[in-house]
């Protein structure tokens, strides 16, 4: 039983004061959503999570994912996807070019533009690939970076308040374009926002591990 | 991999060791000589001693209060107003100018026969010939004074605006003016304080090169006897080499009295600083203060930089001018004359002025890169103190113990080791000019790359420095300014066998060939602001397509 992502009795403390007390085991297709006010820890636990947590920080337990423990391995060999609340494109790289410097390594230069291609399809932006991110509108913006975390082909999958940008027409469709393209995925999703945790349709926790009712 | 990984993460080391070592090796490669001649002895006996040192204190410290004053008056009068714009907009490119240029332009427009006795001649003045007055070099060091103050201005005023956007001053201001206070005692009790700390370092970075500056001073200063700086630089320079002892007293002296001065700054620091809050306890709100000082705030500013644009502008003149006699304001034909044929001359200093920049400009980038990098990785702080040792330690006191020991050690002076000179004066300035792009840097665009697999190598080629271009080559800009205007390390570092575009330049300024001064001043001035003309270009045309690199930047 090593598939998913294990949270193994983490704790993360700063001096005195514990933030995080999480044991949970997310399956390929689950959401666990951590909510909690600001300042609770939510993202002293993503940081945990991806190995880029600041000096000060104490952490004991473990994590482990598809039975590889990630505590010692830096976040580029982590294999975990992050989306954040901004869709943070690289503003000097065109829509193309962000989506290949995020496509695993390997294959001709032919067979990466073809899987950058076949992604913006997927996204429904076909021949958008040449275009400045800037010009693009919210909801391109963050199809573009869902497709770029993909293409790295990550084992499990982040989401930092990912639709909070959004407006309320948008949010609800990017939020299941998301969620059916981590459908292979364990995902941890962290919002205050309860209208998310309830379309995750799955286990709600606060950073301490207390079972939520969105 | 894992040797570029010990060398990045050993880049902070080897920094400050480059920074400190070549002051502290100077520092006593002076004290040697001096210790071990009569030098103290043959200063003391030396007639003009007690006038070089007050010049030095004086000029030193009557420019630095003024400038810092003025600066101060400026963001305290007139923040976010249109005139305030406008002289941020005119002062800022005058950064780029050479001290030794700016000082050339100034001595053009002021001296008796200069630019502005030709304007008001013989109309106001009735002067038909220049008048017999000592403006220029007067013994009180007051024209001195004046190019001090007129360059060090943009320096301390870009410091200002870079530091203001963090010190929220903006809103400090609106508080303090929805409480009836105005502008500028609003700005005393709520912003001074925090922004007289960001300005520390760099007001005592002003103060040493203004106490202890050899360039501007050999072009406005006095001459019988000259700042003590100037004499320690001719002492050096005798070629009998039996004044060097007198010469590495003398330096000593000159670091030992910017060393009191600096206490002394301090000492007052200490006794001013009670009296902001007291101030803030009487809620005098002080209204009408805006009024008058505002207007004096706008002239000062702008007259100051009319100064130096009028100044270029006269070397410019001079550099094509035919006939030009004395009450003309302009000349009566115009020729290529000088330039043509200081053109084979001219190619080849700015070919060698160039060459040095290039290579201690390079050096500082990378060095500065290199430590800016793994303080990032290693999440530590980058300290400013250190950064700021070459620019407090005058050039004077240290720069004569290193020309000793390459003396002693047999060193001919040549472009690498006076580029290797030059670096360590760039390195600062690129420093200050990069570093708070670099740590303003959003560090979740390195997150975002690394959840996606890409290496902190890949990230810094790919990621960071691409997005950082424009202030990576503002920072280049400045760097290659740094380089292209210093007078000292050159001439002595490179044991006469460098030639720059400054060196040639104060060489000629002692004699009177207006014209080719001129021409030399203005190649000097054209270099750097080349520099930045790129600097500011290139960035445009890669990201063209690319909005939201193109977004304005905070000044650096």
């Amino acid at each position: 039983m090593n598939t998913g992502l294990h949270l193994n009795a983490l704790t993360i403390t700063q001096g005195p004061t514990a933030l995080v007390r999480l044991t949970a085991h997310i399956l390929p297709g689950q959401v666990l959503t951590i909510m909690g006010p600001s300042g609770s820890g939510k993202s002293t636990l993503l940081a945990a999570l991806i190995g880029a947590l600041p000096p000060g920080f104490t952490t004991t337990g473990q994590i482990t994912l598809n039975g590889t423990d990630l505590t010692p391995l830096p976040t580029q060999s982590r294999q975990i996807g992050l989306l954040f609340q901004d869709d943070l494109l690289f503003p000097h790289l065109s829509v193309a070019q962000n989506l290949g410097f995020g496509l695993k390594p390997g294959g001709t230069k032919a067979q990466r533009q073809a899987r950058v291609e076949a992604a913006l399809t997927q996204m429904d932006l076909t021949g958008f690939g040449p275009r400045d991110p800037a010009t693009l509108s919210g909801g391109q913006r963050a199809r573009v970076a869902l497709a770029r975390t993909l293409l790295a082909e990550p084992k499990a999958l982040l989401l930092d308040e990912p639709f909070s940008r959004l407006d309320q027409s948008l949010r609800a469709q990017i939020r299941k374009l998301v969620f059916d393209q981590a459908r292979t995925l364990p995902v941890i999703l962290v919002t205050h926002d309860p209208e998310d945790a309830r379309a995750a349709n799955g286990p709600v926790l606060s950073p301490m591990g207390e079972t939520l009712k969105p | 991999m894992t040797l570029g990984k010990t060398l990045l993460s050993s880049a902070p080391a080897v920094l400050a060791l480059g920074l400190a070592l070549p002051i502290a090796a100077g520092l006593l490669g002076t004290l040697a000589p001096a210790l071990r001649g009569d030098g103290f002895t043959t200063l003391a006996a030396w007639d003009g001693l007690w006038c070089a040192v007050k010049l030095s204190i004086g000029t030193g410290l009557v420019s630095t209060l003024a400038a810092l004053i003025i600066t101060l008056l400026i963001v305290a009068a007139l923040a976010n107003t249109r005139s305030f714009a406008l002289i941020r907009r005119t002062l800022s490119p005058l950064l780029a100018l050479p001290h030794a240029a700016a000082a050339l332009g100034l001595a053009f427009l002021i001296s008796p026969s200069g630019w502005m006795s030709r304007a008001l001649s013989p109309w106001a003045t009735g002067w038909e010939n220049p008048p017999n007055l000592l403006i220029l070099n007067d013994p009180m060091g007051l024209s001195l004074t004046l190019g001090l103050i007129a360059k060090e201005l943009p320096f301390l005023l870009l410091m200002a605006l870079a530091a203001l956007p963090q010190l929220d001053a903006e809103r400090r201001a609106q508080v303090a003016a929805s409480l009836g206070y105005g502008r500028i005692m609003g700005f005393t009790i709520t912003t001074l304080p925090a922004l007289y700390r960001a300005l520390r370092l760099p007001t005592f970075a002003v103060l040493a090169y203004a106490m202890t500056n050899v360039d501007m001073a050999m072009i406005l200063g006095p001459n019988l006897p000259p700042p003590l700086a100037v004499q320690i630089t001719k002492w050096m320079a005798d070629p009998s080499l039996t004044q060097i002892p007198t010469a590495a007293a003398a330096a000593l002296l000159q670091l030992a009295i910017v060393a009191i001065t600096l206490a002394l700054w301090l000492i007052t620091e200490r006794i001013l600083s009670p009296l902001i809050p007291a101030l803030a306890q009487r809620g005098l709100r002080a209204t009408t203060l805006d009024p008058i000082l505002s207007p004096i705030a706008q002239t000062l500013g702008l007259t100051l930089a009319a100064s130096l644009i009028f100044g270029m502008a006269g070397l410019a003149l001079w550099s094509i001018a035919g006939l030009w006699q004395f009450p003309d304001a302009i000349p009566e034909t115009l020729t290529l004359t000088t330039w043509t044929k200081a053109l084979p001359d001219l190619a080849r200093t700015s070919t060698t002025t160039l060459s040095l920049a290039l290579i201690a400009t390079t050096a500082a980038l990378t060095f500065t890169l290199a430590s800016l990098e793994s303080h990032h990785r290693h999440g530590t702080k980058p300290g400013t103190a250190l950064i700021f040792l070459p620019l407090i330690i005058p050039q004077i006191a240290f720069l004569p113990g290193l020309q000793i020991l390459a003396l002693y050690a047999g060193a001919k002076g040549g472009l690498t080791i006076t580029a290797a000179a030059h670096t360590l004066f760039v390195i600062p300035y690129v420093w200050l000019s990069l570093a708070p792009a670099f740590t303003a840097f959003d560090t979740r665009n390195a997150t975002t790359a690394a959840t996606l697999g890409a290496s902190p190598t890949r990230i810094f080629w790919h990621i960071r420095a691409p997005m950082l271009l424009a202030p990576i080559l503002t920072a280049f800009a400045v760097g290659m300014a740094v380089s292209i205007g210093q007078y000292l390390p050159t001439l002595m570092i490179g044991g006469g066998r460098v030639e720059t575009l400054t060196t040639e330049a104060i060489a000629l300024s002692s004699g009177g060939n207006r014209r080719l001064i001129g021409a030399y001043a203005l190649m000097q001035t054209l270099l750097p602001a080349l520099g930045f003309a790129l600097a500011l270009t290139l960035p445009r045309l890669i990201y063209a397509n690319r909005r939201a690199m193109l977004a304005e930047r905070p000044h650096p």
